[in-house]
């Protein structure tokens, strides 16, 4: 019998007033019944909407029926013939928009929780101890630039075919923006390394601390006998507001508040990273790395947080868990409210920002509202901190230093639908082709180069 | 891990190493740098590659114990080894075409002006050089200047060594003697390579600067090493670290490496009390 409640089986959270002082997870999971009694929510429709709307096309409703059969590690394999990192983005994905969306219980109530089955199958899986089983390695050597999700989804591809691959880091940690960039609390770090032990175990070498485009460059490493080179190497530059007072002390770009948070752990006592602690902070943006600043800024002590967005809720980009979350922890939001200066005190540390009121015009052709200011509404918000979320761009390490590489007007890098670039067996996905965007699709980018690479070179 | 291979102080809070950094010493250009992290809980700090070998694949560094994770870096021996070192970072010194410069270093800056002035004499530029420090004992790198210059100046502050005051005074007789330079390259204390941009801005004369503002990644990834150069954001790391020094906003940059003073001053404190009696 189906499960027909309208609700989704509630996953375990810790509670709001403790973990907005804590850095460890906030969903707790589901434990085995609960998995099953949410698997049973599903329908099993014929046409799996849910599938069509996955960026790799993970065979959802073969995996829960596997859940619901109790055969939980072959509900794995499922998962994992379509993606390579499903504990990842059983945390990270934006379901609502993606799988969830498509979801027929949508009709009458909420869909099936697709991404919390995801996480809890890949969560036993990763538990358990595994026999590992490599397959036969080809003598051919494939470079992967950048350890975040397209690349590491890239390599996960080509060690499955048996190619050597080397993985390219330029911090001293791999893992991309999933090591950098979400905290601890929305991604434990030791799933991500657990992510990156698996492929270390199917023969991936990472070389930490070298940088493609100055240590090494591209031409030197297929100099080198690297027979392809996939770019990952995502979007890390930060963009500010171009607004008067961003330079002051006290103003930081999200990358830099949370690399100091999540690479560099300066919230622990024996880090020796400093971190400002803000007594009132604006962060200035609606996505997730918007969320993942504010909510990291009230955990490390920040008694008033403020979310500053020009546009609506409705239009806020980030998942829906995460603003319910941020919602819960005490994050204060300001909606329709967009900065025009940030102002100092006599020692050039930020006073307060001044924000402007905005009303969103009616849709366009493309149904954007856009956001247009409201007269002479300047207000200001007494803060001693401004964190700017607001997008990044490609970094152009690369893109300088390698001849015939094609990129776009703002950087971003030009490939063709094989994933290939303008340079011959050099191929890109990711961050570093879209300009920012999110985990799973980039790992999606990283797949198809991936099989592009594979079907040149298999018969080698 | 980055073996240290040679270890020497040039003065008592001034030390040179050598260390064997494969993945650098490849492709390093002068005037770029590395960011290294000394153990598992260390913080990143950038430091300027003062010299390389390709073949024997080694770098130099030149530091100062300025802070905490300097004064943990000083405590490590030769064959002892540093955890991270990434590199090399920013762009190189545009030396191209050089046929006269003027360099001007100041303190442990000058560790930075050495691999330029060098690059420059071997290439049979005309290369001028002025260092200062506070006093004789402050000294570094003297003997290895004068062996790449021809005209090189020292001063002091307090004359104990060489010509009495600061580098400004020399600067100005060499622009009022009519030397007439390609370019001036000063790399030393913000407050210095201020003083100096002043004056030759007066002269009309191309002037470069090596800023090394607070930074993580020295990727271009945080944003924290920005400085203002000309009204506009220029992120050191990526963009620099040499800019034209009559752009910068050097007020903006000395306040701005103050942001994490009062915590720099008690990590330091609690490094040394580590290491007291010892």
């Amino acid at each position: 019998m189906p499960n027909m409640s309208e609700k989704k089986t509630e996953m375990a959270l810790q509670s709001p007033s403790q973990r907005n002082k804590n850095f460890k997870e906030v969903s707790l999971g589901y434990t085995e019944e609960q998995a099953i009694e949410e698997a049973k929510r599903c329908l099993n429709c014929k046409n799996k909407p849910c599938k069509e709307k996955c960026p790799v096309k993970i065979n959802i409703p073969n995996f829960i029926e596997k859940i619901r059969e109790k055969k939980f590690e072959e509900a794995y394999e499922i998962i994992t013939e379509s993606s390579c990192l499903p504990a990842i983005c059983g945390r990270v994905c934006p379901q609502e928009t993606q799988c969830e969306s498509g979801c027929v219980r949508k009709i009458k109530g909420e869909s099936v929780a697709i991404g919390r089955l995801e996480r809890f199958v890949a969560d036993l899986h990763n538990s358990k101890e595994r026999k590992i089983y490599i397959k036969e390695q080809k003598n051919i050597k494939i470079a992967i630039v950048g350890s975040g999700p397209s690349g590491l989804s890239c390599a996960a591809e080509l060690l499955k075919e048996g190619f050597k691959v080397t993985i390219f880091e330029a911090l001293h940690e791999p893992g991309g923006v999933l090591t950098y960039g979400i905290p601890e609390f929305r991604l434990p770090k030791n799933i991500v390394k657990k992510e990156i032990e698996n492929l270390k175990n199917l023969g991936a070498e990472i070389k930490t601390n070298t940088i493609v485009g100055s240590s090494i460059t591209v031409d030197e490493l297929l100099k080198e006998g690297f027979k392809a080179i996939f770019i990952g190497s995502g979007a890390g530059l930060p963009k500010f507001m171009n607004i008067p007072g961003e330079n002051l002390n006290g103003v930081f770009a999200a990358n830099e508040f949370l690399t100091r948070i999540n690479l560099m752990k300066a919230y622990e006592k024996n880090s020796q990273t400093p971190i400002y602690v803000p007594k009132n902070v604006a962060i200035v943006g609606g996505g997730n790395v918007a969320m993942d600043a504010a909510r990291s800024a009230k955990r490390i002590g920040a008694e008033n947080v403020y979310v500053i967005y020009r546009r609506s809720e409705k239009e806020m980009p980030a998942r829906l868990e995460e603003i319910e979350h941020a919602k819960e922890e005490g994050i204060i939001f300001k909606f329709l409210c967009n900065p025009i200066a940030i102002h100092s005190d006599e020692n050039f540390f930020v006073k307060n920002i001044e924000c402007v009121e905005m009303t969103l015009e009616k849709p366009d052709e493309t149904g954007r509202r856009k956001p247009i200011v409201k007269k002479d509404s300047n207000f200001l918000i007494e803060v001693d901190s401004v964190i700017i979320a607001i997008g990044t761009s490609p970094n152009p390490l690369i893109k300088n230093s390698t001849k015939g590489l094609k990129t776009t007007e703002w950087g971003g890098i030009i490939i063709d639908e094989e994933g290939l670039t303008s340079k011959e067996n050099v191929y890109a996905g990711g961050d570093a082709v879209t300009g920012s965007a999110t985990v799973i699709l980039a790992m999606a980018s990283g797949k198809k180069a991936a099989k592009s690479i594979i079907e040149k070179f298999k018969s080698n | 891990m980055f073996e240290i291979l040679e270890k020497r102080y040039l003065n008592e809070n001034v030390i040179l190493m050598k260390i064997l950094a494969t993945n650098v010493a490849k492709n390093v250009m002068p005037g770029q740098f590395i960011i290294l992290r000394v153990n598992e809980n260390g913080e990143r700090i950038p430091l300027t590659v003062a010299d390389y070998n390709r073949e024997k694949g080694t770098i130099t560094i030149i530091f100062q114990i300025a802070g905490a994770t300097t004064k943990l870096l000083s405590k490590l021996e030769e064959n002892e080894k540093i955890k991270d070192i990434a590199g090399p970072l920013g762009k190189p010194s545009k030396l191209e075409g050089l046929k006269k410069v003027l360099i001007v270093g100041g303190g442990v800056g000058c560790a930075i002006c050495y691999p330029i002035a060098k690059h420059l004499f071997k290439n049979n530029a005309t290369v001028h050089i002025i260092t200062g420090f506070k006093n004789k004992d402050l000294v570094i790198l003297d003997e290895e200047f004068k062996a790449i210059s021809n005209k090189f100046i020292l001063t002091t502050d307090d004359g104990s060594k060489g010509e009495k005051g600061l580098v400004t005074k020399p600067l100005e007789n060499l622009l009022n003697s009519n030397e007439k330079y390609d370019e001036i390259i000063t790399i030393g204390p913000l407050i210095m390579m201020k003083f100096v941009c002043e004056i030759t801005k007066k002269y009309n004369v191309k002037t470069t600067v090596s800023m090394n503002p607070i930074m993580i990644d020295g990727t271009g990834m945080c944003g924290g090493c920005r400085v203002n150069v000309g009204g506009k954001i220029r992120f050191a790391c990526v963009d620099g670290p040499d800019f034209n020094g009559h752009l910068i906003d050097f007020d903006e940059t000395i306040k701005r490496n103050k942001i994490y003073e009062n915590f720099e001053k008690k990590a330091y404190e609690k490094t040394c009390n580590l290491y007291k009696g010892s």
